[in-house]
């Protein structure tokens, strides 16, 4: 059976790419400026920590990276569709290409150096910089920020369905709410007393599970005063939806005079707690268990 | 053509018989007695309900104004109200797994009576379940009777006449919403650490406070 789908004449391919390669760059362009200067100061997780900008900047990366990217693929298919339509008639397929090694090398070199440029980037938001990017490190964080003033250690105990906070360096104390200093790196020890949450507070660009019998760290630096919302990230059961709080960075003195007044309204619930570790295994329980 | 309509309605149907199902599965909410300044809510705490479907889980039940206890956890209370809440406990201890919560916190006082006591807390391990509503912060242990009280109660509902304590607390309400509550004791037996079954369940051991 004779095919209809018969090759057609090459035709001269060079205006069509010069116009492709015009356009794509003038398109790529204005793309481009509005996604770092338009768009990029609202995307998530913003400023409000060192983690959240290194994140943030990361998110303008790549979206700017993305860009041309897109606009090469939409735009070579309505180029397509537009300047290639097949008209009525014979349906012909299109020439077939042979060669072309400057182009295959061009892109297999571009995309490489992306794609290392985007790893480079990332690898030193993890190590160098945030160290962590407020992501939980584990037990054993390889990302460790060495300063001047030791970090802030506050404990964050999921269970279901709350959170409570614990501060080692003011005699074990927990609470129900999490405030932390501005300017100051905060240390995070992230666990759980049941089963398996997740320590979200999205401004602050830290995410971390909550494991019970595992001390999950991760560190963040606030930028500024405000406040900040928590969220269980791990569907823990029935009130999942309403393990949520709001947190608070406070100027230092702020914090200090906070502290002072958790230490003094909660010393009665201070006495009763166990002695403060990375992690607490739920007790055998005398009925369930 | 006509089979796919068909297929559709008779999915878009059972779609709906499930979304009911799941709606019509909540318990019936009770309103809290009429009390100067406020309501009374009257409710007690059960080691296995004795009933069908779990005879056996752990719940919570309440009275109604006119002295008939139901099975149900969601209440209503008035708004910008004090609500007297009594609790007669039947449950032995559990203890509680974070100690925290042994505090009595959001009542009136931060203070609750136990058998007549005025207490701010109870030992840790005293604790059969907390009547907790997180959102209003209110969180309040409920001591266990002993385990080797007498008379224990097994099927729900119980009366006076067997081992129980009496907890009761104030608190207030603010504006109309619907909080949901909840015990912080891990108290459901036969399940993994304790926070299966009934502790997952609305018309257990959870439930809302509706503020009207």
């Amino acid at each position: 059976m004779e095919s209809n789908l018969a090759p057609a004449a090459a035709p001269s391919g060079e205006p069509h790419i010069r116009r492709l390669i015009v356009i794509w760059v003038v398109l790529s362009a204005i793309g481009v400026a509005l996604v770092v200067f338009a768009l990029g100061p609202h995307m998530p997780p913003w400023t409000f920590s060192d983690e959240a900008r290194d994140q943030r900047n990361i998110n303008i990366m790549l979206a700017a990276l993305a860009t041309p990217v897109l606009l090469a693929v939409w735009m070579a298919l309505l180029y397509s569709i537009l300047a290639f339509r097949q008209g009525s008639g014979v349906a012909a397929d299109g020439p077939p290409l042979h060669g072309g090694g400057r182009l295959e090398i061009t892109w297999i070199v571009v995309t490489t150096l992306i794609v290392v440029a985007l790893a480079v980037a990332g690898t030193a938001a993890l190590f160098g910089t945030t160290k962590g990017a407020g992501g939980g490190q584990g037990p054993d964080p390889l990302a460790v920020p060495h300063g001047s003033q030791p970090p802030l250690q506050v404990q964050v105990i999921g269970q279901q369905w709350a959170w409570t906070f614990r501060y080692p360096a003011y005699g074990g104390v927990e609470t129900t709410q999490i405030a932390i200093p501005a300017g100051r790196v905060i240390e995070l020890h992230v666990t759980s007393l049941d089963v398996n949450h997740s320590f979200w507070a999205i401004r602050l660009a830290v995410k971390a599970d909550a494991i019970p019998g595992t001390d999950n760290v991760a560190f963040v630096r606030p930028r500024k005063p405000g406040t900040f919302k928590i969220r269980c990230a791990e569907l823990c059961g029935l009130w999942h939806g309403h393990m949520f709080t709001t947190g608070l960075v406070l100027t230092p003195a702020a914090f200090a005079s906070w502290i002072r007044r958790q230490v003094v309204a909660n010393a009665a619930a201070t006495k009763t707690l166990p002695p403060y570790a990375t992690h607490y295994f739920p007790e055998p329980l005398r009925r369930a268990g | 053509m006509l089979a796919v309509a068909g297929a559709t309605a008779v999915a878009v149907v059972l779609v709906a018989l499930y979304v009911a199902d799941f709606l019509a599965a909540n318990p019936t909410p009770l309103r809290a007695a009429p009390a100067p300044r406020g309501a009374q809510l009257t409710l007690q705490t059960v080691a296995s309900y004795g009933h069908d479907p779990h005879p056996d889980w752990v719940s919570y039940l309440a009275r109604d104004a006119s002295g008939a206890w139901h099975h149900t956890t969601i209440f209503k209370v008035p708004a910008h109200a004090l609500v007297r809440v009594t609790v007669y406990q039947y449950d032995t201890a559990t203890g509680l797994r974070n100690p925290f919560w042994s505090q009595v916190r959001g009542t009136v006082g931060s203070t609750m009576t136990v058998n007549g006591r005025t207490l701010h807390a109870l030992p840790p391990d005293d604790a059969s379940h907390t009547f907790a509503i997180p959102e209003l912060g209110v969180s309040v242990p409920l001591k266990g009777v002993g385990d080797n009280a007498p008379n224990q109660c097994s099927v729900a509902p119980c009366t006076l006449a067997q081992a129980h304590t009496t907890v009761t607390f104030t608190f207030r309400t603010g504006n109309p919403g619907r909080f949901r509550w909840q015990c912080f004791v891990p108290c459901a037996a036969a399940f993994v650490f304790g926070n299966g079954g009934p502790m997952q369940s609305i018309g257990w051991m959870d439930g809302y406070v509706q503020v009207v």
